[in-house]
Order: C-alpha cells, then sequence, then structure tokens
C-alpha cells in the first residue's frame, strides 16, 4: 500500500478542482471523493447515459432486432422451404420406384404371355408341317406302292414273254424245229398254270 | 499518479457544460458511453448489413448473440417475454461492450460508476412495476402475496417479499458496479506491483514476477467477469419482467 497512498494524495487537488469547477457549491464531496460516489458527476453521467443508451436502445429496437429477426426467420423459413422440398422430391421419387417396379412386373407378365402364345403357336405350326409332311410322305408311299405294285405287275406280265422268248428259243436250238408262238404260249400256261 | 489504482475510475470533463446549475459536461464517461453505443451498435449493424442467408463469421457473432440473448429471455420470462427483447438485448450488449472496453488500458470503464449500473437497473425495475400496473392493475401486487402460506405468517412473508422487491435495484446495481470496480482496482494494484518492486533493483525483479503472473491471470479472469456481469444483468433482467408478466407464484 505504500505506492498507492502517495499517488492517492496526489490525485486529491485534481479532484478538489474539479469538483469546484463542476458543480459550485456542492457539498457532499468535499476534498476527495472517491469517484463512483462523487455525485456532482451523477448528473452528466445520468444525462449522458440516457442519451447514449436511449439512441443505442432506438437503434436496436428499430433497426437491428429486426433486421437480425428477419434474418434469422428467412433462414428458418428457407430451410423448412427447402426441407418440405426435398420431402416431396423423396416422395416423387418414391412414386417413380413404385411405378417402374408395377410397369417392370406388368412388362414381365406380358413377356412371359407372349412367350407362351409364341410357343404355343411354334408349336401348332409344327404339328401342322408335320401331319402336312406325314400325310405328304402318306400319299408318296401309296403312290410308290402303287407304281412298285404296277411294276411288279407290268415285269410279271413280261415275264410269260420272255418265257416265251426263251422257250422257243431254247426249242430251236435242242430241238431244231420250230414253234408256233402259240404253241409255245400254250406249253408255258401249262407249265405255269400247275 | 499512474499508480493510483483510483486514478482509473476519475471523471475528467472534455467539454465543460452547465445548465442551469446543473454540470451536465461532456465527460471521458460519456465519451466511452458514445464509444460503446457506436461499437455496439455499429458492430451489429455492418455484420449484418449483408443479410446473408449463409452467414459470415462476424454475422453469425451478431446472430450468436441475437439468440443467445432471445432463448435467455425465453426460458426466463416465457414466449410472452419477447416483446421486451430489444430492451434486455440493448443491456446486455451495452453493459457487455462497456465491461470489455473497460480492459483496454487507459480505458475509462463506464460500468464502475454506481449511478450508471444504478440507472440501468432502476431502467428495468421501473419497466417491471410500469408493465406490471398496466397490465394486470392492482393484481400486480400478487406478486408480494405467495400462495399457500399459512394466514399467521402472512404479514411476515409479504414483509420480506416486499423488501426483497424493493432491494433489487441496489443488488442489481452494486453487484455490477462492484465487480467492475474491484476487479479494476485489483488488476490495478498488481501491475503497481509489478512496476514498483521492477524498480527496486534485482531481488525486486524477481520479486516481481508473482504479482506479473498475478496481474496476467486476473485479466482472462476479468474479460470472464465483463461477460459474466453482463450476462447476469441479463438473466436477472429477465426474471423480473417474468414477475412483471406472471405476478402469480
Amino acid at each position: 500500500m505504500f505506492v498507492v497512498t502517495p499517488a492517492y494524495a496526489e490525485s486529491n487537488p485534481t479532484e478538489g478542482t474539479h469538483s469546484e469547477a463542476g458543480a459550485p457549491g456542492g457539498d457532499a464531496h468535499g476534498g476527495g471523493a472517491f469517484p463512483p460516489f462523487d455525485q456532482s458527476t451523477f448528473a452528466s453521467q445520468l444525462l449522458w447515459l440516457a442519451i447514449t443508451f436511449g439512441l443505442f436502445y432506438l437503434l436496436m429496437s428499430r433497426v437491428i432486432v429486426p433486421r437480425i429477426g428477419g434474418i434469422l426467420e428467412h433462414r428458418r423459413d428457407r430451410i423448412a422451404q427447402d426441407l418440405d422440398e426435398a420431402n416431396r422430391l423423396k416422395e416423387e421419387a418414391d412414386n417413380a420406384i413404385a411405378a417402374y417396379e408395377q410397369e417392370l412386373a406388368e412388362a414381365r407378365k406380358k413377356a412371359s404371355a407372349i412367350a407362351e402364345t409364341a410357343r404355343e403357336k411354334a408349336k401348332a405350326a409344327a404339328d401342322a408341317e408335320r401331319s402336312t409332311s406325314e400325310a405328304e410322305l402318306a400319299a408318296k408311299m401309296a403312290d410308290a406302292e402303287k407304281s412298285i405294285s404296277a411294276i411288279k405287275a407290268k415285269a410279271l406280265g413280261d415275264v410269260d414273254a420272255i418265257a416265251e422268248d426263251t422257250a422257243s428259243d431254247l426249242v430251236k436250238h435242242l430241238l431244231g424245229g420250230s414253234l408256233t408262238k402259240a404253241e409255245v404260249a400254250a406249253a408255258i400256261r401249262a407249265a405255269s398254270g400247275k | 499518479m499512474a499508480n493510483d489504482p483510483i486514478s482509473q475510475f476519475q471523471i475528467k470533463n472534455i467539454v465543460p457544460i452547465e445548465i442551469g446549475g446543473l454540470d451536465l459536461s461532456f465527460t471521458n464517461s460519456s465519451l466511452f458511453m458514445v464509444a460503446t453505443a457506436a461499437a455496439a451498435a455499429g458492430f451489429l449493424f455492418l455484420t449484418t448489413a449483408n443479410r446473408g442467408l449463409v452467414p459470415s463469421r462476424l454475422q453469425s457473432i451478431s446472430e450468436m448473440s441475437y439468440e443467445f440473448v432471445a432463448s435467455m429471455l425465453r426460458d426466463g420470462a416465457g414466449s410472452q417475454g419477447m416483446r421486451f427483447f430489444p430492451m434486455v438485448f440493448s443491456l446486455f450488449m451495452f453493459i457487455l461492450v462497456a465491461n470489455l472496453f473497460g480492459m483496454f488500458p487507459y480505458f475509462f470503464t463506464v460500468t464502475s460508476h454506481i449511478i450508471v449500473t444504478f440507472a440501468l437497473a432502476m431502467l428495468v425495475i421501473g419497466t417491471v412495476v410500469v408493465y406490471g400496473f398496466w397490465k394486470h392493475g392492482l393484481h400486480f401486487l400478487n406478486l408480494f402475496v405467495p400462495s399457500g402460506v399459512p394466514g399467521l405468517l402472512m404479514p411476515l412473508v409479504v414483509m420480506i417479499e416486499v423488501i426483497s422487491f424493493l432491494s433489487r435495484p441496489i443488488s442489481l446495481s452494486v453487484r455490477l458496479f462492484a465487480n467492475m470496480l474491484a476487479g479494476h482496482i485489483t488488476l490495478k494494484v498488481f501491475a503497481g506491483f509489478v512496476v514498483s518492486l521492477g524498480g527496486m533493483g534485482a531481488l525486486g525483479i524477481g520479486g516481481a514476477i508473482l504479482p506479473l503472473f498475478m496481474t496476467v491471470a486476473l485479466t482472462a479472469l476479468e474479460f470472464l467477469v465483463a461477460f459474466l456481469q453482463a450476462y447476469v444483468f441479463a438473466v436477472l433482467t429477465c426474471m423480473y419482467l417474468n414477475d412483471a408478466l406472471h405476478p402469480g407464484h
């Protein structure tokens, strides 16, 4: 405290002059009143506090508070709006996915139906083809059999002529005589008709 | 003079003004009131000028202080209390910036004078009383009559309530004033030790280290106190406003 005391004493004259200059006739603040309790300064402090704080309050209530409040509200609105938008988009996306899946299922069903009909059609066509070709084959076979039997009959008919020729040739060679065709044919007929 | 811990609270005339025998001079205190209001308002005004949807750093400081006070008021006095928001916000910002300005060397601390803190406290209590009577009429006096007190104790309880109400402006103003005053005196005394011990040769310089550390630590503490006292003042304002809004206990 040895530091403080002389300095404090030093401040007394200034305080005294201030009091004299500030509030003539003031009595409560003799000598060196502790500054915060020096009543001669109260009026000035109150006045200037009223002016500065009053203006500050006006500025706050008229400009700053509405402005910051507006900024915060705008941001809140914007965020809420963005969230709504995001929700809406999500819903849309969900709907699109559902629609897509439904369509996919329908397409699958349709595809299998198409495949089924195609298979059936193909089977029917194959069956028809098979039956026509079978019929064709049967007809061809019948033709072939017919021609075989015709050839056979013809061949069999020729056999008699060949036999007659052969027999007459044999007779001519072996016996040296000749026979009439009628005789040979009768003889063959007799031989084959046994 | 330099080592005197009291001289920092001295009020000095800058522009002497005297009206009707009243000393209304523009003093160093007035200068710092103007500086406080200008700095606080200027900061809030300029940082929010862009109205950024995505705030810049400085804009978010302004927004944070707004929301800080708003949530304080909403918690303390309910959503009806928001009509007093400009007042509470102004008080908080003004006291905070005045306290913080006081932390600059050679700056005057506006809130270290009882008359200033008392005037601010009377503003709060005056608002509470005027609004309370205007809104609730004589029902505002229910504030002093807690429910559920046995009849015999009632006079005593009412007396205690009245005294506690009357002491509010005093406690509100003295708390802020005393904190600022004591903090600055302590800081000055310890800093004075550093200087005076440092002037005493090698041993003194060794001995000055301790008060130097104390000064550094106290400076940090004083920054905390500067914020804390502004916060306390605002919180108590909210609580008192709550009484004006809801006088029944």
